[in-house]
């Protein structure tokens, strides 16, 4: 591994915190692959319903897989060898920080959103499974490179304690981790078979109606009864957590479905196979399917369509994608992954 | 999604873009800023309604004498007593009982602080409340 240099370090701003921080610190160590093939590789698309799981109050909906699954099954594949080190005490943790960024090596830390003072207010609720990279430090500031945001930023040494000692689901406890073998040159044919492989499995073959596929049958069903089961208002705040978890934070648009697509093109080039480009275009045309979910629950939302009908149509569209990601997981299949 | 239609609806991200992945018109996926989408901002907007209302409400509750300015506080940061409890390290059921205006004056010094300490702000200032209650939510922002 070649000595660093924290000015060497290139922010580069990405859809996804965890395949984003990925990128900026392969890329520092030698390794420069796209964001896609990052979340492609870590099997990071998903899906899940658990309405008996809440996130502040709201049913537990996720797009992607599990916290830190990309960033583990991703350096894995590509046979990185990564240091993941927790803490409980908070000195400790700054104290180790400061030590690796004096040795010049850029952390990856996992980090509470509510506490980051750069992330605009909006965005600012209590969701633990936030990234970034921490890549310098001078005059009492750390220098920040959070892939989701344009620019570098910078933070003070408290909120950024604070931010990596969140409390509550998915506590951070003080997780750093960074890159400690970085072979050149990985090989990515069977890296990106197991990946897909993974992804399709985890998407059909989970025997649960809450995971993959059957959750999106599962949602659709649940979605109709909402209204009654919940009352007109509880319904139209549960209907803009699934919205937000689907376009707001990070995703690339459309659940990672979009980014998915594109993890599916950049693979059906790397290892010669048209028929991915053609499962790609398939995903392209799933991924619109939902931002018209998203923007026929905008329509419930402001009120612009009768609840009755207006649910009905939100079933039948996650309906439709299911049906269509059953087909592009056969499709998968069929083609050898 | 094609670029050209990744959707440009100012928004949520203030200075900054959400990236998109959209495909160009030879089908090859990139990767677009965008600078928000209107169905993004009216699900966030209806989320942080609930959230407004409990500081409303806790802020009313304070200056009619029924709860503590650490009610107030909580609320503001969007907390719950279960979560407050664990940023202070106390069973959630302390942290309830704190929030009872004659209890919460008689917490000693230290407990005080580290409420305090959680928040950000003054023992002062927490112990005193707020003076205008009905504000917007006093969330610490990049200055």
């Amino acid at each position: 591994m070649h000595v660093p240099d924290p000015s060497d370090f290139q922010h580069g701003h990405f859809a996804h915190c965890e395949s984003g921080v990925l990128v900026n610190l392969f890329n520092y160590h030698g390794i420069s692959l796209s964001e896609s093939l990052i979340f492609g590789l870590g099997s990071g698309l998903f899906f899940c319903y658990l309405p008996f799981i809440k996130v502040q109050g709201m049913p537990m909906t996720s797009f992607r897989s599990y916290p830190t699954g990309i960033i583990r099954k991703s350096a894995k594949r590509l046979g990185i060898k990564m240091k993941i080190v927790r803490f409980n005490n908070r000195g400790r943790a700054m104290a180790a920080l400061d030590e690796l960024l004096a040795r010049g090596q850029p952390v990856g830390l996992q980090a509470g959103i509510y506490w980051l003072p750069y992330i605009p207010p909006a965005l600012r609720f209590h969701f633990n499974g936030h990234n970034l990279v921490v890549y310098g430090k001078a005059d009492g500031h750390y220098f920040v490179s959070d892939p989701v945001v344009d620019r570098p930023v910078t933070c003070s040494p408290d909120d950024l304690m604070r931010a990596r000692f969140a409390e509550g689901p998915l506590a951070p406890g003080g997780k750093m981790y960074y890159p400690v073998e970085v072979p050149p040159g990985p090989d990515l044919g069977p890296a990106l078979a197991k990946a897909i492989i993974d992804t399709r499995h985890r998407m059909t073959h989970i025997p649960l109606k809450m995971f993959g596929v059957s959750g999106i049958r599962y949602l659709a069903r649940q979605i109709e009864q909402w209204p009654r089961k919940f009352g007109e208002r509880r319904a139209r705040q549960m209907l803009a957590w699934i919205i937000r978890m689907q376009e707001e934070i990070g995703t690339g648009g459309a659940g990672f479905r979009f980014m998915f697509a594109a993890f599916l093109q950049e693979a059906a080039k790397m290892l010669q196979k048209e028929a991915l480009d053609e499962i790609s275009e398939k995903v392209t045309a799933d991924g619109d399917r939902w931002r018209e979910f998203a923007l026929s629950a905008a329509r419930i939302l402001k009120r612009k369509i009768d609840p009755a009908s207006g649910y009905a149509q939100a079933r039948d569209i996650l309906m439709d994608c299911a049906a269509r990601e059953q087909d592009i997981f056969t499709s998968l299949k069929k083609a050898g992954f | 999604m094609n670029r050209k239609n990744v959707p440009q609806d100012k928004g949520l991200f203030g200075p900054w873009h959400g990236i998109n992945y959209a495909v160009d018109d030879h089908g090859r996926y990139t990767k677009v800023p965008s600078a928000g989408w209107a169905p993004q901002s009216i699900a966030n907007e209806l989320s942080w309604e609930p959230f407004r209302e409990a500081a409303e409400q806790a802020g009313r509750e304070f200056k009619n004498g029924r709860k503590s300015p650490l009610a107030y506080y909580m609320a503001c940061h969007l907390m719950d007593a279960a979560l407050l409890a664990r940023y202070v390290g106390l069973p959630a059921w302390r942290v309830k009982r704190h929030l009872r205006p004659d209890i919460f004056r008689k917490l000693k010094p230290g407990l005080i602080r580290r409420y305090a300490e959680v928040f950000g702000m003054d023992t002062d200032e927490l112990k005193r409340g707020p003076s205008a209650p009905e504000g917007p939510l006093p969330i610490r922002q990049e200055s």
